[in-house]
């Protein structure tokens, strides 16, 4: 084992942290940004306002990540001319905007799905106090359910954030030089093989439970007072 | 109409294999998530530290680099060991048995948490009752715990195998022809890549879809015992 030359590259693996980091949360935010209209429309009594995003997420959490990324990047391609006379050809060329995309739907899908479940857990009394103060509508959504639902939802939507984070390895299959990536062609050029795989390994554990911390704070900050108080025993 | 130009059958092949990892990884993961609840649960400091390392590392590294990890690393690991004492030997893994195992191996991790939490929801009278009319600790598993533990670990394996199966996508990766190198294969012949990684992921829906409909008949089998 010779780790010295892993020391050797390492500001090159810190640039692919950095990269799978950059690409992890512009995810999530456009990823979030889609989540709660889904969960809304998944929620909503008109067929077909439900049923269109019931398949949407059907078909994003029943298929494989590395699927979806294949089809919008290589399968674009057969689209070519079509993508070309619509002027959408210079995004789908681009691994980037193609990972991005994959990556987005499918944690869309999968946070809806938990936004779903946190919008019809919250509690029958909040919304009728919030009618009672004469809210109704947006107005009711903004202030009682969305929150509560937030709240009742992030200890779920935190695992989906380490999901999401492990899961833009994939990304590294389409060229994209993340983390991942670039230990594949760090190592293509080296042969060190186990000493980059395990230090790549190391920083995504590294990531993953500072993102368990933080989601940790974060719950804590959010419902700390609704935790059970721990009344200090008395001495014997 | 669609026009798979022949190679509907390479798809099927590769399904056969995908199924195949699946299934096998299955084995050996509900096989490392009974041993690792054991862990979890054991009056054993040593095993709760193994344990609990094998679910930290396993649940916080993407299952990509453990595979690469597996099928690249393990082999040139073992012929640097070997070359350092003087020997020089060719390691190659076959990319079945790596993917079977890291799957597994993988996927084993989060079995371990559904079994503790199934072996938890046992009440503990029920194990000391049967030590009460004299059975040995093996017969009290097999015939006490392991039967409830079954009924409450359902509902978390059938999860457990949904994501799992999902994950042998990624074998194609070390080169095994399952159903997404074959369709690798098909879509670079056919100069057709949308109609075939649509296809395929169609099929992987099917597993999906295949897969919930049994998991919900297993469970309503395995609670007809029970009264709500």
């Amino acid at each position: 084992m010779d780790f010295s030359i892993v020391w050797q590259y390492l500001p090159k693996l810190l640039e692919g942290a950095w990269v799978t980091l950059w690409i992890t949360v512009v995810s999530l935010a456009i990823g979030l940004a889609f989540a709660i209209p889904l969960a809304l429309a998944r929620l909503a009594k008109h067929p077909l306002v439900a049923s269109p995003a019931y398949l949407f997420v059907l078909y994003f959490r029943g298929t494989p990540l590395l699927v979806q990324i294949f089809l919008i990047y290589y399968g674009s391609g057969q689209f070519r001319h079509e993508l070309t006379d619509l002027g959408l050809w210079g995004f789908f060329r681009d691994p980037w905007f193609c990972g991005i995309l994959a990556l987005v739907l499918n944690t869309a899908a999968y946070s809806a799905e938990i936004f779903r479940g946190a919008i019809t857990a919250v509690p029958r009394n909040d919304i009728e106090a919030g009618r009672a103060c004469g809210m109704s509508g947006l107005l009711l959504f903004r202030r009682i359910t969305l929150p509560k639902a937030f709240r009742i939802g992030l200890p779920a939507y935190g695992n989906e954030v380490i999901f999401l984070l492990q899961a833009t390895s994939l990304v590294s299959t389409i060229t994209i030089l993340d983390l991942t990536g670039i230990s594949r062609q760090l190592i293509s050029k080296t042969f060190a093989v186990y000493e980059f795989y395990l230090t790549a390994a190391a920083m995504y554990l590294v990531m993953t439970y500072a993102l368990v911390y933080l989601f940790r704070l974060w719950e804590k900050r959010l419902s700390g007072h609704l935790q059970p108080r721990v009344v200090a025993e008395p001495r014997t | 109409m669609l026009d798979l130009h022949g190679y509907g059958w390479l798809l099927f092949d590769g399904l056969q294999l995908t199924i195949a990892v699946g299934l096998c990884a299955m084995v050996v993961a509900v096989l490392l998530g009974l041993l690792g609840s054991w862990g979890k649960l054991a009056d054993n400091g040593w095993a709760n530290l193994a344990a609990n390392i094998y679910t930290t590392v396993v649940r916080g590294v993407p299952e990509l680099i453990l595979l690469l990890l597996v099928y690249f690393g393990t082999p040139t690991l073992i012929q640097s060991i070997a070359s350092s004492m003087g020997y020089d030997i060719r390691v190659d893994i076959n990319p079945f048995i790596a993917g079977t195992i890291t799957i597994g191996f993988i996927y084993g991790a989060f079995a371990t948490e559904v079994f503790r939490g199934a072996f938890q929801s046992i009440p503990k009278g029920q194990a000391e009752a049967s030590r009460a009319i004299g059975m040995q600790r093996i017969q009290t598993f097999k015939r006490i715990l392991l039967p409830q533990a079954m009924r409450f670990a359902l509902p978390g394996l059938g999860n457990v195998w949904m994501v799992l199966i999902k994950a042998t996508a990624l074998i194609s990766i070390i080169q095994l022809d399952e159903l997404m190198r074959k369709t690798k294969i098909a879509s670079n012949a056919t100069h057709e890549p949308f109609t075939f990684y649509l296809l395929a992921s169609f099929i992987y829906l099917g597993i999906t879809l295949a897969s919930m409909m049994v998991q919900k008949r297993a469970e309503t089998w395995a609670n007809k015992g029970v009264t709500r």
